[in-house]
């Protein structure tokens, strides 16, 4: 395959413009954040998130969220290519504030577990998971 | 409509009142994340279920918004207490509109 003098320049810009593009991904992980807790300081204690140190497949990583006394807990994965991953409202009749379910991880990164109280304040807990295949397709 | 969704809600039978319960759910769905492509490079356009609700006699116990980022075959596992004999009703939107719906009957005993 020969490159002619403007595949080169357009292959320049696309290396270019993927590099760029891992810190677009975070500054969008931390708009949710900043939407959801309208920029309010977050305790460290009270929210506990379990999810895995190695994750072989991340199509499927299961992860834990317990947050006792929480109205609501939000899920981010920080790495993907939309941030968001749920959002747990718990109503009256919640036997505990927690959920455990499956997400999809597009590589090694962190994964953020915001809780609200009822109080107005919040709680944020982050695992970081390796993962060692992909979960978003290619 | 997406294809072969079949909902599985494991829930006890019988619990005493006040009782904090379990309950496991799973949809069968494929949560078409919008970011894949397919042989040629087109975009497999984006259908996932976005919302799953469970309520007991009408009150709700939680409530989730779901993104793309949730596996296919969505599970959720969470906590619920009965207050007395009821139904359980468990809901997912599907992103075109569709609503799956699954209902569970708990005995007080």
């Amino acid at each position: 395959m020969e490159f002619t003098r403007r595949d080169t320049i357009a292959l320049g810009l696309g290396a270019a413009a993927l590099t760029v593009l891992p810190f677009r991904v975070a500054a969008s992980a931390d708009d949710k954040i900043a939407e959801f807790t309208g920029g309010a300081d977050m305790k460290a204690e009270g929210i506990t998130l379990t999810a895995p140190e190695i994750a072989e497949n991340g199509n499927t990583v299961p992860i834990t969220v317990d947050a006792p006394g929480a109205a609501s807990i939000m899920v981010l994965a920080t790495g993907n290519p939309t941030p968001g991953v749920a959002q747990f409202n718990f109503g009256p009749l919640a036997g505990s504030q927690s959920a455990t379910t499956r997400i999809r991880l597009a590589g090694t990164q962190d994964v953020v577990a915001i809780a609200k109280f009822e109080d107005g304040s919040f709680a944020r807990a982050a695992s970081t998971v390796k993962v060692t295949i992909g979960g978003c397709g290619g | 409509m997406a294809s072969g969704v079949r909902p599985r809600v494991k829930v006890p039978k019988s619990a005493s009142a006040g009782e904090t319960i379990t309950l496991k759910t799973l949809i069968s769905h494929p949560m078409e994340s919008g970011q894949r492509k397919d042989s040629s490079g087109n975009v497999i356009p984006r259908s996932i279920i976005n919302r799953f609700t469970c309520e007991f006699n009408g009150q709700m116990v939680v409530d989730v918004a779901m993104e793309p980022a949730i596996s296919t075959n969505p599970y959720f596992e969470f906590e619920a207490t009965v207050p007395e004999a009821g139904d359980f009703k468990f809901t997912w939107y599907d992103d075109d509109g569709d609503v799956y719906e699954e209902t569970k009957p708990v005995a007080i005993g």
